[in-house]
C-alpha cells in the first residue's frame, strides 16, 4: 500500500488532482518497472515515450493556442514529481527543456515550427554547456558568425540531455567576443541541419533512461530567422531560461526523495531483525521522520517557487535555494533509503540504489549547487 | 459508425475487504472505478475510432449520481458524450430489471444521438459477476449478438469481424450491424487518457435521465419490486484451511517435494 502523502491537497484544484493522479498511475503501473530494467543498459523506452507523448506529456508548457495545455508552473511542478518518481530520466526524456525558450524570446514562426514539433510528440534541448565552460559558461568557445542572411556556427557542446533525442536545439554561441557575456546569442537549431552533428551517449550513474550527449557545429549554416532574440542577449535568455527551469528540475528530485521514502517506509515495516521490524527502532523512525521532513520542506519550496513566477515574480534567490534544497534533499533521503535498506539496498535487486544514482545529478546540473549556493549568498550580500 | 458502450461504476475490487462479522463488503473509502469489462469495450471502441476518426462514442451509465465520474473518466479515454441514467425508481433493480431500463434509456438516447450501429458491453461487472446485462439488453433490443469478444478484426459500413474467445478455440464471427457485442480480457491494455481529454472530462456537464424521462417505461417491471430475483444472503465462502507446509528437507529437496505435488495435482 503506497503512503498517503498528499497532505497539501487543499492547495489543488480538483482538476490538478485529477492531473496528478493520472500521472500517478501511469507513473507507477508502467513507467517505474519498465525505466528499472531499462536503465541497467541505458535504453529509452521508445514505445513507453509513444505512449506519454500520446498522453500530451510534452505539452504542459505549450501555451494553448499553439494546441498545448499551457499548464502554470504549480501545475506542471505536481505533474512532474509523479513522472520523476516513476523514472527522472524518463521525466527529462519527456519534458525536455519545455516551450519555454521559444515562449520567452521566440518569433511568431519560432513557435509555430517548434509548437509543431512538440504536437508530434518532439522536444527541445538546451545547449549551453561546453568542456570547458561549465559553471562558466561565459567562457564558451562555440562561434557565430554573420554571413549575409545567414550565420556560421563552429564549435561543440558536452553534457546536453535529449541530444540524440531532441528536435530542437536551443543552442548559445559567442557572437561578439569582446563583448563577453553581451556577446553571447542563442539560436534554435533543427536537428537535420547540415554541419550539426551528435556525439554517442555518455556512459552515466544515474538518469540513464535519457541520454546526455556532446553536439558538433562544423561550418553549420543558420539562417537568421532561427536566432533566438536580439544579437547579444543570450545569456541573459540562458539565465531566465534556466530560472524557469530550475524549480521544474526541483520537483523531479523531489518526485525520487518521495520514491525512495516510501520504498523505505513500506521495507522497514517487512524486515525484521531480531524479531522486530526494523521500524520499531527508534533509529529507524527517526530516519524516516527526517527524511518525511525534508521532501515536505523541499515540496514546498518549490511550490513557493513555482507559484511566485504564476503571480509574474522570479525571485532568483529563492529559485537558487529551491533547486539547490531539492537537490540536496533527494541525495540525502535516497542514501538513508540504501542504509535502511541495509545490505540489499546496496544491490540491484532492490530499487534504492538506484535511486541514489538518479539523485546526485540533481547537485549539479542546472548548475551546480555550489553555484547556487553563490547567487543565494550574492544576493544576501549585495 | 455510431457507437454506445455501457459501462458501470464498481468498487475497485482489489481494494475491498470483507466485514468478518457481518460477512459483506466494506466498500467505505473503496476506490470507485469503472468495470474492468468495459474498460476493454471502451478501448475497443477508441481502436475503431483510431481507425476511423468520424466514429462517435457515447458512453452511458446506470447509477448513483457520482456515477459521473465514471462516465468522466470514460469521455477522458475516448467518448464524445455521455449520459448518466439514475433514478430512486431504479434502485433494487435485478438483471431483467436493469436491462429493461438499459432498453428504455437507449431509445431515448437514440432520439438525441441517431440509431446506435453498435452497443458495446462489458462481459460482466466485477462486483456481481452475473455476465447476463449484455445478453439481456440484446435480447429487449432485438439484436445479434457477440458474448466474450477478444477485438474486432475488422469493421465496414454493414459488418463487424469480431474474435471471440471460447473455452478451447477462439472464433472469429462475422455479425451484421446494429449488433450487441460483450467484451472480455484483451491481450492489450486500455490506454490511459491524454491529460488534454482528462481536462475536458473533468470540467464536462453530463446530462442525467431520470424515470420521468422514460415515458413509454413500465413501472411494474423495474427497481426492486420489478425484479423476478432477490438476493436473500451474501457471504464470504468458508476457507478452507487444509493447507499443508512442505518441511524438513533441505530447500532444494522441499522445493522438488513442492513441485511433485503441484504436478501431480495437475497444478503445474
Ligand atoms: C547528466 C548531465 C546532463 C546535463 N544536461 C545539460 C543540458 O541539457 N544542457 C547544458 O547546457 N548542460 C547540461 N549539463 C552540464 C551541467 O550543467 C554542468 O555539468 C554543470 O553546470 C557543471 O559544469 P562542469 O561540469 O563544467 O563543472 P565545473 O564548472 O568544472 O565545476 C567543477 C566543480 O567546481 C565547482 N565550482 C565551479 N565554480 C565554482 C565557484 N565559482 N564556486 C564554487 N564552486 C565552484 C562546481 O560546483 C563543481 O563542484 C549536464 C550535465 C550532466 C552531467
Amino acid at each position: 500500500m503506497p503512503v498517503p502523502y498528499y497532505d497539501f491537497d487543499f492547495m489543488l484544484t480538483d482538476e490538478q488532482k485529477g492531473l496528478r493522479d493520472l500521472v500517478k498511475d501511469f507513473a507507477q503501473s508502467k513507467v517505474y518497472p519498465r525505466c528499472r530494467e531499462c536503465e541497467k543498459d541505458a535504453i529509452i523506452p521508445e514505445d513507453l515515450v509513444k505512449e506519454a507523448m500520446d498522453m500530451g506529456l510534452n505539452l504542459v508548457t505549450l501555451p494553448e493556442e499553439y494546441g498545448g495545455l499551457g499548464l502554470d508552473n504549480f501545475t506542471c511542478a505536481v505533474i512532474r514529481e509523479q513522472l520523476a518518481k516513476g523514472d527522472a530520466g524518463f521525466a527529462s526524456r519527456i519534458f525536455g527543456f519545455g516551450f519555454t525558450p521559444v515562449k520567452l524570446a521566440g518569433t511568431d514562426w519560432q513557435k509555430q515550427i517548434v509548437a509543431d514539433s512538440f504536437l508530434n510528440g518532439g522536444i527541445m534541448a538546451f545547449a549551453l554547456t561546453e568542456s570547458c565552460a561549465g559553471s562558466n559558461a561565459v567562457a564558451m568557445a562555440t562561434t557565430a558568425k554573420r554571413d549575409g542572411d545567414d550565420y556560421i556556427i563552429n564549435g561543440s557542446k558536452n553534457f546536453i540531455t535529449n541530444g540524440d533525442s531532441a528536435d530542437f536545439y536551443t543552442v548559445f554561441a559567442v557572437t561578439d567576443k569582446e563583448m563577453g557575456h553581451k556577446g553571447i546569442t542563442a539560436f534554435i537549431v533543427p536537428k537535420d541541419t547540415p554541419g550539426f552533428s551528435v556525439g554517442k551517449h555518455e556512459d552515466k550513474m544515474g538518469i540513464r533512461c535519457v541520454h546526455t550527449n556532446s553536439l558538433f557545429f562544423d561550418e553549420m549554416r543558420l539562417s537568421a530567422k532561427y536566432r533566438l532574440g536580439d544579437e547579444g542577449n543570450g545569456f541573459k535568455l540562458a539565465m531566465a531560461i534556466l530560472n524557469d527551469s530550475r524549480p521544474a528540475t526541483g520537483s523531479s528530485a523531489i518526485g525520487i526523495a518521495q520514491q525512495a521514502l516510501d520504498l523505505a517506509i513500506e521495507y522497514s515495516k517487512e524486515r525484521v531483525v531480531a524479531d522486530k521490524p526494523i521500524c520499531r527502532n527508534q533509529a529507524i523512525a527517526f530516519m524516516l521522520a527526517d527524511m518525511e521532513i525534508q521532501v515536505q520542506a523541499a515540496r514546498q519550496m518549490v511550490w513557493g517557487v513555482c507559484k511566485s513566477a504564476d503571480a509574474g515574480i522570479v525571485n532568483r534567490k529563492l529559485v537558487a535555494a529551491a533547486k539547490c534544497f531539492a537537490g540536496d534533499t533527494a541525495m540525502k533521503v535516497t542514501t538513508d533509503a540504501v542504509q535502511i535498506f541495509g545490505g540489499n539496498g546496496y544491490t540491484r535487486d532492490y530499487p534504492v540504489e538506484k535511486l541514489m544514482r538518479d539523485a546526485k545529478i540533481y547537485q549539479i546540473f542546472e548548475g551546480t549547487n555550489q553555484i547556487q549556493r553563490v547567487t543565494v549568498s550574492g544576493m544576501l550580500l549585495k | 459508425m455510431n457507437i454506445l458502450v455501457c459501462v458501470k461504476q464498481v468498487p475497485d475490487t482489489t481494494q475491498v475487504k470483507i466485514d468478518p462479522v457481518t460477512n459483506t463488503l466494506i466498500r467505505e473509502g473503496v476506490p470507485a472505478i469503472v468495470n474492468t469489462y468495459d474498460a476493454f469495450a471502451l478501448e475497443a471502441a477508441a481502436r475503431l475510432k483510431d481507425k476511423d476518426p468520424d466514429t462517435k462514442i457515447v458512453v452511458m451509465s446506470m447509477g448513483p449520481a457520482n456515477a459521473v465520474n465514471a462516465l468522466k473518466d470514460c469521455l477522458a479515454i475516448a467518448a464524445d458524450r455521455a449520459y448518466l441514467i439514475s433514478g430512486r425508481e431504479f434502485g433494487g433493480s435485478d438483471t431483467l430489471a436493469t436491462s429493461y431500463i438499459l432498453s428504455n434509456a437507449v431509445k431515448k438516447i437514440e432520439e438525441t444521438e441517431g440509431k446506435f450501429d453498435a452497443i458495446f458491453c462489458g462481459k460482466q461487472a466485477i462486483d456481481g459477476d452475473t455476465a447476463q446485462v449484455g445478453p439481456e439488453l440484446a435480447e429487449h433490443l432485438g439484436l445479434p449478438q457477440v458474448t466474450c469478444a477478444l477485438e474486432i478484426t475488422e469493421a465496414d459500413d454493414a459488418h463487424l469481424e469480431v474474435l471471440k474467445e471460447g473455452t478451447d478455440a477462439n472464433m472469429l464471427i462475422s455479425i451484421g450491424l446494429p449488433c450487441l457485442l460483450t467484451f472480455t480480457k484483451p491481450s492489450f491494455e486500455p490506454r490511459f487518457p491524454s491529460l488534454k481529454r482528462k481536462m475536458m472530462a473533468m470540467r464536462a456537464q453530463i446530462p442525467t435521465i431520470a424515470f420521468s424521462d422514460l415515458p413509454g417505461i413500465d413501472a411494474g417491471k423495474i427497481g426492486l419490486n420489478g425484479s423476478p430475483t432477490r438476493v436473500k444472503r451474501s457471504f464470504v465462502p468458508e476457507r478452507k484451511k487444509n493447507g499443508m507446509i512442505i518441511s524438513g528437507g533441505t530447500a532444494a529437496e522441499n522445493a522438488a517435494k513442492l513441485s511433485e505435488l503441484l504436478s501431480d495435482a495437475k497444478v503445474i
